[in-house]
């Protein structure tokens, strides 16, 4: 075991080896969806995209969980409003088809916005009464979208809006099949290497961003606030940068999906969604970029894993005794618990101190009477 | 006038209600500093447990009254059993941990509550069988049933019950000294790990009772009903100024009466823009209303570092 480790690293420090490896990952990564739909088929590639997916909203939420240490559970109210700017304005739905180009921008500048519209009346509040407001935040976003439909039909309500565009750059659709160099791109694969660019570009923001002036204005506030402000942070303008800056990886995600799936409806942004974007960020290491993209992958591939425990039980005892959605739904909630009591710095811990703040209790004033 | 009156009687019924949940968010978060998500769906187990032990009664012939005391006992014994051992196992290990940590548990455990109840009692919403023969009343010209009185005025006792309780026991003056300083009063002599689980004995139980009386307002209990429930009974203890009982009351009574009316009039005043169906986001418009403008709530004094 020790061998192995000082051999890795050995082999870690030398820049040859770091290149080579590099090298195997980039070809791994590009090869990724042919390798997988050979091996478990072409679902998996379409998992393979939606995890991409999940590693932008989760990269976004960890600015502003990770670094910030602004607890949010509304987070996917951003990806809401992102997915439905791009429904709207390239559907028969208003009759408006904008190109792809103009409104990925657009989609994330709007999710900018509501990130300001949630940040700025919540500045003053911290950790737990927060995380309710933004919860409450995320739950009347969806209450809207689920009645906009009357008098006025803007989102078209319970039913969702249909028929959205694909992603089109230039003449080339996505939506098609195309041969390139002998190998036959399906959709998938297409949106395959598109998420992958953009999940790759979240990376690398996300890398900048940390070691940045501003990331680490951001990590000082979430130690302490006070010091920080004191440090001649103007933490106002610091906190409400991170939730633009998150809402926007929600946002850009946001349309990416609703070009993806052709078809959005306010099912898909429940609380629910927002706990397991948390739940990627919590349980890969908060803070970590490397750590909450392992977060994003194995939380969107395990629970397509138990899909197979349906027929699994069918073929044990006769009959499915725990439907494989419950069962996804329970070892989520036992994971977070046994995660927080066991480790609860995350799988892939970050390596600065303490990511999460100090204990409730003991920041309060001692002479707090009440 | 006769509309805003009977507003006004639906609000302070399902207002006592989510009072009694919000005493259960309060106790804790005075005592703990800790918002106990899964309060709300200790709500929902005692719901769905005093509804099934309904059902099985009213099938067996007992009379109504016994009916209704049983199902709440035994509710309460699930909740209470409950509350105890999720303290125990997930939120004490925790005490000491960064802020964080004893959230995502209790939302963990909030999801494993949902889940197991739709595991137990199905997805599909379950009614409540019909046990008492509604009679109507009628207060100033606002109709109210037998049964929507019983609960009021029986949440009201509760709540006196335990303002008296917290004011003038040993337990409730331990509770309190707790409360304002956990390690001082362990100097004094209280046992504090006793007091904490001792606070979510009383929480539980409390929400064991709203549960049933929920499933007799609505008539129905669903595995996700806890949800909403908490969200808006955390809503009236913020309202109220969190960690204060007697705040968590006056905050459970003014949302229902608040969400009521609310919920009656959109229609007119938007001129039907915005219908009843909006009835849900008035609850978290006051909370994020309160909390902007006076963080402390109505009858709170602490502001920390939430404020």
């Amino acid at each position: 075991m020790t061998a192995a480790t000082t051999t890795i690293k050995t082999l870690a420090g030398n820049p040859h080896c770091r290149r080579l490896a590099w090298l195997a990952i980039v070809l791994l990564l590009l090869a990724a969806p042919f390798l997988i739909e050979t091996t478990l088929g072409r679902s998996w590639v379409r998992i393979a995209d939606v995890a991409l997916l999940f590693i932008m909203l989760a990269l976004g939420l960890n600015i502003v969980v990770g670094f910030a240490g602004l607890l949010d559970l509304g987070y996917i109210a951003f990806f809401a409003v992102g997915a439905y700017s791009y429904a709207l304005l390239a559907s028969p739905q208003l009759g408006v088809h904008w190109p792809f180009l103009v409104l990925l921008p657009l989609g994330a500048a709007v999710a900018a916005l509501f990130g300001i519209l949630l940040g700025g009346p919540t500045l003053r509040l911290r950790g737990d009464y927060l995380a309710i407001v933004t919860l409450g935040f995320g739950e009347i976003i969806r209450v809207f979208l689920n009645n906009l439909n009357r008098p006025v039909n803007i989102t078209n309500g319970p039913q969702g809006i249909t028929l959205i565009d694909p992603l089109q750059i230039g003449g080339f659709s996505l939506a098609q099949t195309h041969t390139f160099a002998g190998l036959t791109f399906s959709p998938v694969h297409s949106y395959y290497f598109v998420f992958l660019a953009c999940a790759v570009v979240s990376i690398i923001i996300s890398l900048r961003l940390e070691n940045s002036r501003i990331g680490r204005a951001w990590v000082a506030i979430r130690d302490d606030e006070l010091a920080a402000s004191a440090m001649g942070i103007n933490t106002r303008n610091v906190k409400l940068l991170a939730f633009a800056m998150g809402a926007t990886f929600g946002g850009v995600a946001g349309g990416l999906f609703a070009s993806f799936q052709g078809f959005v409806s306010p099912e898909s942004f429940h609380l629910i969604d927002s706990i397991m974007v948390l739940c990627m960020v919590v349980l890969g290491g908060m803070g970590n970029v490397a750590g909450v993209v392992l977060g994003a992958v194995l939380l969107t591939a395990l629970p397509e894993a138990l899909r197979y425990v349906g027929p699994l039980q069918q073929s044990w005892f006769g009959e499915v005794i725990i439907d494989p959605a419950d069962l996804r739904m329970l070892l989520f909630g036992l994971a977070l618990v046994l995660m927080m009591l066991l480790r609860p710095s995350g799988i892939w811990p970050s390596r600065r101190r303490h990511v999460a703040g100090p204990p409730a209790k003991e920041t309060e004033a001692p002479s707090a009477a009440r | 006038m006769e509309i805003f009156a009977q507003q006004l009687v639906n609000g302070l019924v399902l207002g006592s209600i989510y009072a009694l949940v919000a005493l259960g968010y309060t106790m804790v978060y005075g005592i703990l500093g800790l918002i106990n998500f899964a309060h709300g769906d200790i709500t929902m187990i005692g719901a769905l447990v005093s509804l099934t032990a309904v059902q099985l009664l009213a099938a067996a012939g007992v009379p109504a009254p016994v009916v209704l005391v049983l199902a709440g006992g035994a509710a309460m014994v699930v909740c209470v059993a409950l509350g105890v051992s999720i303290e125990r196992v997930a939120y004490r290990p925790l005490r000491h941990a960064p802020r964080l940590a004893p959230l995502i548990t209790a939302i963990g455990i909030s999801i494993l509550l949902q889940y197991s109840a739709a595991l137990i009692w199905g997805k599909q919403y379950i009614a409540m069988p019909e046990i008492v023969e509604p009679t109507r009343i009628v207060i100033a010209g606002a109709q109210l049933t037998s049964l929507q009185a019983t609960i009021f005025l029986l949440a009201c006792a509760i709540m006196a019950g335990l303002l008296w309780f917290l004011k003038a026991s040993r337990m409730g003056r331990a509770m309190r000294a707790t409360e304002q300083n956990p390690a001082v009063a362990g100097l004094m002599g209280v046992n504090t790990n006793k007091v904490i689980a001792f606070t979510f004995v009383l929480g539980s139980a409390i929400g064991a009772i709203a549960g049933l009386m929920v499933v007799l307002y609505y008539g129905l209990g669903h595995y996700f009903m806890g949800f909403m429930l908490g969200l808006k009974a955390f809503t009236a203890a913020v309202l109220g100024g969190i960690g204060n009982v007697a705040g968590a009351v006056l905050g459970g009574l003014l949302l229902g009466v608040i969400e009521s009316l609310a919920s009656g009039y959109i229609g007119d005043l938007t001129g039907g823009v915005l219908g009843s169906n909006y009835r849900d986001i008035f609850a978290f418009l006051v909370l994020v209303l309160v909390l902007v403008l006076k963080p402390s709530g109505l009858m709170g004094q602490h502001s920390g570092d939430r404020a």
